[in-house]
């Protein structure tokens, strides 16, 4: 049973400035089994908590503490927190030209298992992970990410998901920019992530839309570095129809309509 | 990469002299000794040339091996053969030098109007404190496919020139790789001179010596050429690297893209890189681009990088140049270790992709395992 917990956990982005507190006190316990919704406004820090979960360099803890079944996730580089079984969907996934896809993957799944995949079973399991998401196979030789469409990205981000095969994902508004197909197969590959194990999912999300497809189990209003609210469900709903200003005292929509 | 900086660059300025200007001559008389200070010797170490700026006499010869594949004749000839110094004039007082010194020359020829297997051309130094200096004419006849690998190993000091000599209608692949001991000192004018319709694809690789300068310049003969020159290149600690590529655009409608990628390890690695492209009033309907990427990987290196655009018509197809120097992107880091990859491999994929672009550009098998070979021995140099 993986459990990714969070206690009080502060942090500040690093800038040529002084340093600026981001963070400020968020608790929050992520079980297997369960998907928690965190859902904010712009600016409200959503991001920042997915990237200083993952140990991105920009970002520095001041206090608090991250642990993924019991062990210290801040003691650990980016790698080791890949492999003890983190796994972040990034919103802007980084292109790294002249790096193929097909070793990239490769490489990852390497490293994250421990051993490298039986070849055969592998182009096989690549294969089959493509066409579920709707992707040319024809992207295995390109570079990693360079030059594919937001939605391409998004797509290769929930690949490596169910490649990787985490204990907890954590996905940074997975479904900004896609369109209602791309909506529909990212999602039913995060839902077949979910039912593949014991896993835990952490959906980080501006709009209530991706949440017609993916159910969540909790959903946490993320304000000003903190989580404001919690509640089921119902709270979604609620900030579909009235949106975020109660919480940060200016009209922000959670819906699109 | 998306973090690098651009340097600052001369911008379509004209350069301290017009390009259109730049002497030659065959006679190493007519230049003068230079002293360093020389725009085009300011960023050379001179004290490590070994004398060949100032007229040091030959003390031994290099050895010129040729693995000719079939159809393709080799030659050694001698200072008067008529067939030299067709494909362009010594730009620089060593280039110069080089050729007044010279004794015998190696002469390649493409078979016209046929398609011929890579030959290589070995040359080896002629060890260690030996000066020497040498010529290779490479001729690609009428309609002629083909590829030259040059492969330089070994010792000593070395001038050349190297001169490419391209019918109308040919296309030649040409691969210099300078492979060389640490010792090495090589200062070398490649002169590439295109017919009407012919077409250069020119890789330089420079790896090993203690000093090398390559001069690649480019000059069309007719309308319809097409100019590719390639440039990989891998400074170690206290190795200078030096690439002066030169694109004489003199003729219509033709094509030229330059494209360098360096990477830097180690205290004093320097490299330096000057792209000059010069579009005459004749050459209406050029297209151009160059580009010169470095790749900082450790502290105490330092890459130079100029690029010069001179344009002299309006009437062009497209011209433009880039540079940028940066560092290791920590975005693609993060990337790549956010999925598991240890930092050190997470690094070596980044440093193998940002050359893999150039290295899938060569068309020989062997050449492209060696230099995959290389740039991994250049990595684990970095990680001990």
């Amino acid at each position: 049973m993986a459990t990714l917990e969070i206690k009080d956990l502060h942090v500040s982005v690093v800038s040529e400035d002084a340093p600026k507190e981001i963070l400020k006190g968020v608790d929050l316990t992520i079980k297997a089994g369960e998907t928690h919704a965190i859902m904010g406004p712009n600016g409200s820090g959503k991001s920042t908590l997915s990237y200083a979960i993952a140990g991105h360099p920009k970002y520095e803890i001041t206090s608090g503490s991250v642990t993924l079944d019991g062990e210290d996730v801040l003691e650990m580089s980016v790698d080791e927190r890949a492999r003890a079984g983190l796994f972040l969907a990034m919103q802007y996934p980084v292109e790294v030209p002249g790096v193929s896809m097909s070793n990239f993957l490769r490489t990852a799944a390497t490293a994250v298992r421990g051993e490298a995949p039986n070849l055969r079973h592998w182009v096989k399991e690549v294969k089959g992970a493509m066409a579920d998401l709707d992707i040319d196979p024809a992207f295995a030789e390109r570079s990693v990410n360079e030059g594919f469409s937001g939605g391409e990205k998004k797509r290769h981000e929930i690949l490596q998901l169910g490649l990787l095969k985490p204990k907890v994902a954590i996905l940074d508004e997975t479904d900004s920019g896609l369109d209602v197909d791309a909506l529909r197969v990212v999602s039913e590959g995060v839902n077949r992530y979910k039912a593949s194990g014991d896993v835990g999912v952490m959906l980080i999300t501006h709009y209530t839309r991706i949440l017609k497809y993916i159910e969540p189990d909790f959903v946490h209003v993320f304000a000003n570095g903190r989580i404001v609210e919690s509640g089921g469900r119902e709270l979604a709903d609620q900030l579909e129809n009235e949106g975020y200003v109660k919480y940060t005292g200016k009209a922000e929509a959670a819906s699109l309509s | 990469m998306a973090a690098l900086s651009t340097q600052p660059h001369s911008h379509g300025l004209v350069p301290v002299a017009s390009r259109a200007e730049h002497f030659t001559s065959y006679d190493v008389e007519a230049f003068e000794v230079p002293g360093g200070r020389e725009e085009i010797w300011r960023f050379t170490p001179l004290k490590r040339l070994a004398g060949l700026h100032s007229g040091a006499a030959a003390t031994g010869s290099v050895a010129v091996e040729v693995n000719a594949a079939a159809g393709v004749t080799v030659e050694t000839v001698g200072r008067d053969d008529e067939r030299l110094g067709k494909a362009g004039v010594p730009g620089d007082r060593i280039a110069a030098q080089a050729y007044s010194s010279f004794e015998n020359a190696t002469v390649v020829t493409l078979p016209g109007d046929a398609k011929s297997e890579p030959t290589t051309v070995t040359v080896t130094g002629a060890g260690e404190g030996a000066v020497a200096y040498g010529h290779v004419l490479v001729k690609a006849s009428q309609f002629a496919e083909g590829t030259v690998v040059l492969d330089y190993r070994g010792s000593g000091a070395y001038a050349e020139n190297v001169e490419f000599l391209v019918a109308d209608g040919a296309h030649l692949q040409v691969i210099a790789i300078h492979d060389w001991a640490d010792d090495a000192v090589h200062v070398s004018q490649h002169h590439v001179k295109l017919g009407r319709d012919a077409s250069i694809k020119h890789t330089v690789v420079t790896l090993g010596g203690d000093a090398v300068r390559i001069t690649p310049v480019v000059q069309y003969a007719g309308k319809g050429g097409d100019a590719e020159l390639f440039g990989l290149y891998f400074a170690d600690a206290g190795q200078h690297q030096e690439h002066r590529p030169f694109i004489d655009h003199s003729q219509p409608n033709c094509r030229s893209n330059v494209v360098y990628k360096g990477a830097l390890q180690g205290e004093g690695a320097h490299t330096v890189w000057i792209g000059d492209v010069l579009i005459r009033v004749a050459a209406e309907g050029t297209e151009t681009f160059e580009l010169n990427r470095n790749l900082v990987l450790t502290d105490g290196a330092r890459a130079d990088s100029v690029p010069n655009l001179e344009i002299e018509t309006g009437e062009i197809e497209g011209a433009g140049h880039a540079s940028a120097t940066g560092r290791f992107d920590d975005e693609q880091l993060f990337y790549l270790q956010a999925r598991g990859i240890p930092e050190e491999q997470a690094r070596r994929l980044v440093v193998r992709g940002f050359f893999q672009e150039l290295i899938a550009k060569i068309a020989v098998p062997e050449v492209r395992e060696r230099l995959e070979a290389a740039i991994e021995a250049e990595l684990e140099a970095v990680g001990a």
